[in-house]
């Protein structure tokens, strides 16, 4: 192998694979893509240490569109998949691509254990609130009475917030974007890539053939300023089309309130991403639009914590100070032997 | 060491019986230590040059209830001055700690063979746990045996009075006295389990001492006592050559492991999450970080064999064991695996099934399951070891195909020689074969990279992350031949499929031609596989001694089958499949060669007899 002395200069078309992108037009996930391909050239890591592994849905055939190292899995396993790729290699960056089926019903356990163990993974959710590939059927996302081919009378089982597992599991790096906002995602993702530790990305994600419009409060011009709030580090929690709302706490509640009227910036919630302590991080992710409150987007959380892919590789190391490289035929040797001549 | 140590002169004046060979069993209640007892009782019968067979057996309640028949543990031990294969059919000397350990063993004591019973255990509360309406001691019913029944529990408290123990601690040393006595029967040598005790207990000198105390005490209870009149001995085996340790079997397929990594030069990943009868692997390779291993506890048995394919693609050695309902969980991920066509080992320590079943019993019943238990057309090569030491060879030959063929491929073992042990002449390194990797690191097709162009053997590149210019997506859907794009075409899925399946296919001009013990061609043939190996080939070896026309093949290949094996088959008048399930190798053969075969089907969790199938043998021979 040749040793460059300089990383070529790379273009979003080089991370391009020769494959045709198969989602319908119009899905949210070719925005997702086209952002992903503008934030891998910034981060100087070459195309052939970058991987990335997903499971089963529309989501999930992103692998396929990258010219990266990639790998798509079985349905829900990706983070498991990643583990033990990561594990064994922690020199490359690992990217998990999983959707809110694939994520959150059937791989909710791995997605879970991923999290807790903080690998140096990036894990981003494509969070359209159905199953795409399976044509329609309601999702672990979908809201209450949402109508779907599998729920003609309406959802009836209570929806999960990506978001409060992943701060439950102590995700050590906790974040959300639109697929429409592009500069924002694009910050966002390039964030994640930069957080050591794993780094849990939910982007709201338009279907637009069995779920249309399931994020339109979010994304439409003349609502969103109203309905999402851009979080910043350091910054007080502010809002609406003129910056004209904050969020206050009221004792262990948020409130939305008006500013002026009494009320200035010093009486909001200010957002700290680095706070050790999640729970603020998880009452923003319980700030819901359909509770009359704006949904939080941007980085939540960003601690620092060990990395499991770290911590096994370090034990290995000390290991082999403590006791010297494993040696076969001593291993064989030990116990009680005895000689048959 | 030149020689094998002397046992200890014993002073005794009591007549010694020479005998070729002894089985023992110590069997009690879960806490009162009898694997312990079992183990070192083989350790120093292997020290003193015997070759040994063993088969500890527990329940499966880790704490069932104290004296109930669900609480009895047992370990038997068979050594040998001859090559032995089995733990031995029936018991010489039976050690039983409590009347529930007597009435669920004693029917497995030979008429006539030494029965040690702990007195002081058969209370009226003990009778009555194990069933008893009478005392066995007592009532004459146990007159066909050499019966000692010694006031262990009190001999054993007064042995380490003064030590300042408390009585619960003292009674944990009863199994010592035991031991002593045993030891004493068989005129063992005390050393290696007084070294053990130092090396055990160093830090805890009371306990140490009362051991100590418990042991010898036990031993010269025996040579005192004037009702214990005979003392056994067996003389060393005539072994190959070499030095040897006892090794358990999940014990010697760490090793293997360790071993195939270092031959191949990678590092070692397990991705495992905890059952019996296989968790021991895991426990064994954690112990060894210091030759690069790697070894992640899953969440569960999907992640244990994800991240394994994920350790695989990554380019290291990648090995998920696990037992049948873990494989079970594993079966989608193998089938990824042999879509993505990534070399890893699957291990299956088998136990006893369906569902849960009998999770410390051992059976051979998950055959099917490696061979066709996956969606689609999904082969795999599949071995099997067939005994303790001989998973160490096994998972090394495994891993050698996996890699040679790019292919995941399963082992089987199962939960009788996972725990059994025997000694194993410890192999030089010189001995031991090099497993030959190579990784691309150029374009295979002008500047283009083909993950799925192939060699002579069907073998597609392992093309591992991190290597310039071989970038490529692999994953389950159906693989476009050479590019390894994902393809819908229905010419190229059958021809996927013929391909996967022809390249296991060919893992048969890859492995050896299919050996025979005894005669080309005869009257029967017992064909056996797995861990039932050491009961037929004792049946085998007892016929041809009495001039039967009677040959034995044991097959380590499952999956593929060698080359030779159907004119094997077809060169006797008579095939018997042995085999602890209803029938499951016969099935294949039946249906691979047109062939008939009986079978001698046992599911009961517990290994052949060897007089079971010498009965088979004899009947068959007589029809
Ligand atoms: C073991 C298994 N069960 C079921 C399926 C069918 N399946 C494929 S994708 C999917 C749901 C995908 O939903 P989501 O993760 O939300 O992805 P999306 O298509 O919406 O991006 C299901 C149920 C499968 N492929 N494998
Ligand atoms: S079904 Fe929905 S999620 Fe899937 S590709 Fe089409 S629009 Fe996108
Ligand atoms: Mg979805």
């Amino acid at each position: 192998m040749s040793i460059d002395t300089a990383l070529p200069v790379l273009k979003p078309t080089d991370f391009a694979s020769d494959q045709d992108v198969r989602w319908c037009p119009g899905c949210g996930d070719y925005s997702i893509l086209a952002q992903m391909k503008k934030v891998l050239p910034t981060l100087g890591v070459p195309r052939e240490k970058t991987v990335f592994i997903s499971g089963i849905g529309c989501s999930s055939r992103f692998p396929y569109y990258m010219n990266t190292y990639g790998m798509h899995s079985i349905h829900g396993r990706a983070p498991a998949v990643a583990t033990g790729l990561k594990t064994v290699r922690p020199d490359l960056q690992v990217w998990v691509i999983t959707g809110d089926g694939d994520g959150l019903s059937i791989g909710g356990n791995h997605l879970m254990h991923a999290i807790r163990r903080n690998l140096d993974l990036n894990i981003i959710l494509f969070n359209n609130r159905i199953y795409g590939l399976t044509k329609g059927q309601y999702s672990p996302t979908s809201p209450l009475g949402q109508k779907t081919k599998s729920t003609p009378m309406g959802v009836i089982d209570n929806p999960l917030h990506p978001l409060s597992i992943a701060i439950g599991c102590e995700a050590t790096f906790v974040a959300r974007s639109i697929d429409t906002n592009i500069n924002h995602l694009g910050d966002v993702l390039k964030r994640a890539a930069e957080h050591p530790g794993t780094s849990f990305i939910e982007v709201y994600q338009n279907c637009n053939v069995f779920n249309d419009g399931a994020w339109d409060y979010a994304k439409d011009r003349d609502t969103k300023a109203d309905t999402t709030l851009e979080l910043q580090h350091g910054k007080p929690l502010i809002f609406g089309k003129n910056r004209e709302k904050g969020i206050r706490l009221n004792g262990m509640n948020p409130e939305v309130v008006e500013l002026g009227k009494g009320i200035s910036e010093d009486d909001l919630l200010f957002h700290d991403e680095r706070s050790p302590e999640p729970s603020l991080a998880y009452l923003l992710s319980r700030m819901r639009y359909e509770d009359g409150f704006p949904e939080p987007i941007g980085v939540f959380r960003c601690v620092d914590a060990p990395q499991y892919d770290r911590l096994i590789n370090e034990q290995v190391e000390e290991a082999t100070k403590k006791r010297g490289r494993g040696d076969l035929e001593a291993l064989f040797n030990s116990g009680e032997t005895w000689t048959v001549n | 060491m030149a020689t094998i140590t002397a046992p200890n002169p014993s002073p005794t004046s009591k007549p010694i019986a020479k005998l070729e060979d002894a089985t023992v069993r110590f069997c009690g209640d879960s806490g009162d230590g009898m694997q312990l007892a079992g183990t070192q009782f083989t350790n120093t019968s292997a020290l003193a040059g015997n070759d040994v067979a063993t088969f500890p057996d527990f329940p499966a309640e880790i704490r069932a209830p104290r004296g109930t028949k669900a609480g009895v543990s047992g370990f038997q031990v068979h050594f040998s001055s001859n090559d032995i294969y089995t733990p031995g059919d029936t018991v010489d000397a039976l050690v039983a700690m409590n009347p529930a350990a007597l009435t669920t063993n004693l029917e497995d004591l030979r008429a006539g063979g030494v029965l040690l019973i702990n007195k002081d255990a058969f209370d009226k509360k003990g009778l009555e746990q194990a069933g008893y309406k009478t005392n066995p001691i007592e009532d004459g019913s146990l007159s066909k045996y050499k019966m000692h029944a010694v006031e262990m529990t009190k001999l054993n408290r007064l042995a380490v009075e003064g030590l300042g123990l408390s009585q619960k601690e003292s009674d944990l040393c009863r199994n010592f006295f035991a031991m002593g006595l045993v030891f004493w029967l068989y005129d063992r040598s005390l050393e290696p389990t007084l070294r053990f005790i130092t090396a055990k207990f160093g830090k805890k000198p009371e306990i140490a001492e009362a051991n100590t105390r418990a042991l010898k005490a036990g031993y010269h209870y025996g040579e005192t006592v004037e009702a214990i009149n005979t003392q056994y001995q067996v003389a060393p085996a005539k072994l190959t050559p070499g030095k040897y340790r006892n090794i358990m079997g999940n014990t010697a397929l760490a090793y293997g492991l360790l071993t195939a990594a270092r031959q191949s030069n990678k590092r070692l990943f397990l991705g495992a999450y905890p059952i019996t009868p296989a968790s021991d692997i895991l426990h064994e390779l954690s112990n060894h970080k210091n030759f690069d291993v790697l070894t992640f506890q899953a969440e569960d048995e999907i992640a244990a064999v994800t991240s394994t394919v994920g350790a695989s693609f990554a380019g290291e050695m990648a090995v998920t064991a696990s037992s049948g309902p873990g494989i079970a969980l594993k079966a989608e991920a193998m089938g990824l695996a042999v879509m993505t066509e990534l070399p890893m080992l699957v291990i299956n320590v088998q136990r006893g099934g369906p569902s849960t079943g009998l999770p410390t019993k051992t059976e051979q019943a998950d055959l099917f399951q490696a061979m066709y238990g996956r969606n689609g057309e999904c082969p795999m090569p599949v071995l099997a070891a067939s005994s303790p030491a001989d998973c160490f060879f096994a998972v090394q030959e495994a891993w050698r195909i996996a890699v040679r063929f790019m292919t995941p491929v399963i082992l089987l073992t199962d939960g009788y020689i996972a725990n059994g042990s025997e000694p194993w002449r410890i192999p030089e390194l010189s001995e031991l074969p090099k497993i030959e990797i190579t990784h691309p690191t150029e374009p295979n097709n002008g500047d283009a990279f083909l993950p799925y162009a192939r060699n002579e053997r069907l073998a597609r590149p392992w093309a591992v992350p991190g290597t310039p210019g071989l970038m490529h997506r692999i994953g389950g859907l159906e693989k476009q031949d050479g590019t390894g794009n994902v393809s819908y075409d229905p010419l190229n899925h059958e021809h996927m499929v013929r391909t996967r399946a022809k390249k296991v296919a060919l893992v048969a001009d890859d492995i050896p031609l299919q050996k025979l013990d005894g005669k080309e061609s005869g009257d029967l043939l017992v064909v056996s596989w797995g861990g039932t190996y050491g009961a037929c080939a004792t049946a085998v070896h007892k016929m041809q001694n009495a001039g039967k026309s009677v040959s034995h093949c044991h097959l380590r290949y499952l999956n593929p089958l060698p080359k030779n094996l159907g004119q094997i088959l077809k060169s006797f008048k008579k095939i018997l499949v042995p085999e602890l399930n209803m029938g499951q190798l016969r099935t294949i053969l039946r249906a691979e060669y047109l062939i008939d075969a009986a079978g001698h089907n046992k599911i009961q969790g517990k290994p052949f007899s060897v007089g079971e199938i010498v009965d088979k043998i004899e009947s068959l021979l007589k029809s």
